[in-house]
């Protein structure tokens, strides 16, 4: 088995994956290529290429600050509302370029779905924080469809049981990690291709932490899920392919168990062992 | 006399301040670690109660010496000259011995009020002097008492602070107080005026005709007092300015807390603010000489008759008057939705417009709607400009284009001239004021409810 190279440069168009490799049998979903990023003067990354594939989860770890939730951000283009922020490069979604003007990332942000931090439901019930996707899209005429969605976006997301019954109480009054799993299901309601996710579990404990890996295992059957997370261990329960990031540049990416057993780099050894970060 | 006893007071106080502070750091010898409370806490202590009882003691006196001294003089008076008298009558009689001492002779007084005259004047200055007298000795009083208590062990920060909480105390008592005696008052005139007019007639009545007679030979209307057409009249009024107000307020804090540049924003806010700092009887002009005449002009261009006075113009300038209100509070309860509110729609796809339809005006509505009802309750308190551009006729119409009158221009016109208030026509201003009072009441109540009931649920 032949390691990736950490960083391609002169990358082409339509990358494809090498042969040979144990990813190849996976479908690239999404491409990052030569990412670079500005918050005004100051860049925040440098250089970043990245493949993204279809059914996997990919593990964005590194130290604090080091430009993973901003890279996360650049692949829906949630950049785009922050004042003075700058993108060059590709990035590419099935082939196609999401930074092209005509592409509309409104249209882009159906397809790729995204979950925070910190829970952040919408002030409104359940039943319309779920729905909320499905009707500014369009996506349902009648009441029933409506409810048809709901209900399959929450079994998905594992809260249905919990909330049947509860649909037109306000969202905000589940518990922390009923409201990350009421954000997932708000996030897959409209049916993305891709799944982002910023630390999802970081405010979770071990309980809905695991309930939350255990859906994830269960989306990824038909997603493209990208996960930051401060956690070794969660990346190596949750992911195929972990990325790690320092200081702006992606220093290296490969397999999991390679990452975490025998990775290239000295800097990914120090920071996979605890030595920094 | 009474300015200098303050001053002296004042002086007094200040000066036993740092004799206390002196004295507590003399106690110790300079060895300030050995003293409970540092020395400016004593200070402190001695001033206050050098200060507060004789200031207090002054309060009480000033009260209480006019009732004293009249009832004195009354007293004094040869007998049977008061037998007999209303207490209309009595206090005329007091008040001319009064301008006799004064030496305001205007017919030739009686001997009797000559003589009274006379003993008021005395009375007066004994009692100026005494007052003087007494507070000054209380002050020092004060001062022996509280320098004898500087010790080491003394805990003067403790008698500080509790000295000053009882001053906060007394202040808030002070607001809680005058604002039950105005409730008070309302009620009791309003109940007076309900013996006179039946409730029913005042809330049910279509027919506001309040310039009664209150003397003989007046020459005036036959007087009814039927307060439904200004109710109606303070309706329409507020309805326009909200109509007016509503929009505007709002969209101008969408575009504030949404769309416009930072530097844009910190220019345009406080200019909209200045619109609540404009005198009402500005808005007043404006509407009159301004707004009126030119709604008359292009109504007589499209052939429409428009009043002078007209509850458009006065409702409209009202409106532009309490935008700052809802703007103002609705830009606060926007800018402060979470930004994780506005990223998860984002995320989602929604544009701007829907995610600020759909996501921040629900979740800031407790604070729009606390501004939209304290602009309502501001709109029907609003005086001046009414009484300039929209009348004091009370017709029962919802013809935005004709004259009609508030409830706060009513008072004001039923308390102008005539102020005996023992006639149907004074007390209706009671009445008025009291309904006026429990309606902005109840509204700001709603409002206070509806913000602390929805606050932060989005944490
Ligand atoms: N909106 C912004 N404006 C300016 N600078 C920003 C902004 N967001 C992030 N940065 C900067 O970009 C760099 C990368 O930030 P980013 O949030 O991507 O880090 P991170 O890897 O997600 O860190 P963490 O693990 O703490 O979440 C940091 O130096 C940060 O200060
Ligand atoms: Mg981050």
């Amino acid at each position: 088995m032949e390691a990736q190279p950490a960083v391609r440069v002169q990358a082409p168009a339509v990358p494809e994956p090498r042969e040979g490799q144990s990813v190849a049998r996976l479908e690239l979903k999404m491409a990052a290529r030569d990412v670079n990023l500005w918050y005004g003067e100051k860049q925040a990354l440098f250089g970043v290429s990245l493949d993204m594939f279809d059914s996997s989860v990919t593990a964005l770890i590194g130290p604090s600050g080091c430009g993973k939730s901003t890279f996360l951000r650049c692949l829906d283009r949630m950049n785009d509302v922050i004042d003075g922020c700058r993108v060059e490069g590709d990035i590419r979604l099935d082939g196609e370029d999401i930074y092209a003007p005509r592409v509309d990332p409104v249209q882009l942000r159906a397809r790729v779905g995204m979950v925070f931090q910190k829970p952040n439901p919408f002030p409104k019930s359940i039943f319309e924080n779920v729905a909320y996707g499905p009707r500014i899209h369009g996506l349902c005429k009648t009441k029933a469809e409506y409810a048809d969605v709901v209900e399959k976006s929450l079994t998905r997301a594992g809260l249905w049981d919990e909330v049947k019954d509860r649909l037109d109480e306000s969202g905000t009054g589940l518990s922390g990690g009923q409201q990350q799993r009421l954000c997932i299901a708000r996030a897959i309601s409209v049916n993305p291709e891709v799944l982002l996710m910023d630390e999802p579990c970081s405010a979770l404990d071990p309980i809905a932490t695991a309930k939350i890996e255990t859906l994830m295992d269960e989306l990824k059957k038909n997603l493209c899920i990208v996960i930051v997370t401060h956690s070794m261990q969660q990346a190596a329960r949750v992911s195929q392919r972990t990325a790690f990031f320092h200081l702006g540049k992606l220093v290296e990416v490969d397999e999991t168990s390679k990452i975490f057993t025998n990775p290239t780099d000295q800097r990914t050894q120090d920071y996979v062992t605890g030595r920094f970060g | 006399m009474l300015g200098y006893v303050l001053l002296l007071i004042t002086v007094l106080a200040v000066a036993s301040y740092f004799f206390g502070r002196k004295r507590a750091a003399a106690v110790v010898g300079g060895r300030q670690q050995e003293l409970h409370s540092r020395p400016s806490y004593h200070g402190a202590y001695v001033a206050a109660w050098v200060g507060l009882p004789s200031a207090f003691l002054v309060l009480i006196w000033l009260l209480l010496q006019g009732p004293v001294i009249d009832n004195l003089l009354l007293w004094s008076l040869p007998p049977g000259t008061v037998d007999g008298l209303t207490s209309g009558q009595i206090s005329l009689l007091l008040s001319e011995i009064k301008s006799v001492a004064a030496g305001n002779v205007f017919s030739e007084p009686s001997l009797a009020v000559q003589d009274a005259a006379a003993r008021y004047h005395s009375w007066q200055i004994i009692a100026r002097w005494a007052m003087a007298a007494v507070a000054l000795s209380i002050a020092l009083l004060g001062l022996f008492f509280a320098s004898r208590r500087i010790s080491p062990e003394f805990r003067a920060r403790h008698g500080a602070e509790h000295i000053l909480s009882g001053l906060m105390i007394a202040c808030s008592l002070i607001a809680i107080l005058t604002t039950l005696g105005i409730v008070l008052s309302l009620l009791i005139e309003a109940l007076r005026f309900f013996d006179r007019i039946p409730a029913l007639e005042f809330f049910f009545g279509l027919n506001w005709e309040p310039q009664i007679p209150i003397r003989e030979g007046q020459v005036t209307g036959g007087g009814a007092f039927g307060a439904i057409p200004v109710f109606t009249g303070t309706l329409l009024i507020a309805l326009i300015a909200m109509a007016v107000a509503t929009p505007i307020g709002l969209y101008s804090a969408i575009y504030l807390t949404e769309y416009a540049h930072p530097k844009v924003r910190a220019v345009i806010k406080p200019v909209l603010e200045l619109l609540a700092g404009i005198p009402t009887v500005v808005y007043g002009f404006f509407a009159v000489l301004t707004v009126a005449p030119a709604m008359r002009q292009f109504g007589d261009m499209i052939g429409v008759p428009i009043a002078p006075n007209s509850a458009l113009a006065a409702g409209g300038v009202m409106g532009i008057m309490i935008i700052p209100f809802i703007s103002s509070l609705s830009d606060d309860a926007i800018a402060a939705v979470p930004r994780a509110m506005r990223d998860g729609s984002y995320a989602m796809g929604a544009t701007k417009g829907e995610t600020i339809t759909k996501v921040l005006l629900p979740a800031a509505l407790p604070g729009i709607m606390g501004g939209i009802l304290l602009a309502v309750s501001r709109a029907i308190g609003e005086t001046m400009i009414v009484v300039m551009a929209a009348g004091i006729i009370a017709s029962l119409t919802a013809n935005p284009l004709e004259p009609v009158t508030t409830v706060t221009v009513q008072i004001v016109t039923l308390l102008i001239g005539d102020t005996e208030f023992d006639n149907p026509k004074t007390l209706a201003a009671f009445a008025l004021g009291l309904v006026l009072f429990l309606v902005t009441l109840a509204l700001n109540v709603l409002a206070l409810h509806i913000v602390r009931k929805y606050r932060e649920q989005y944490e």
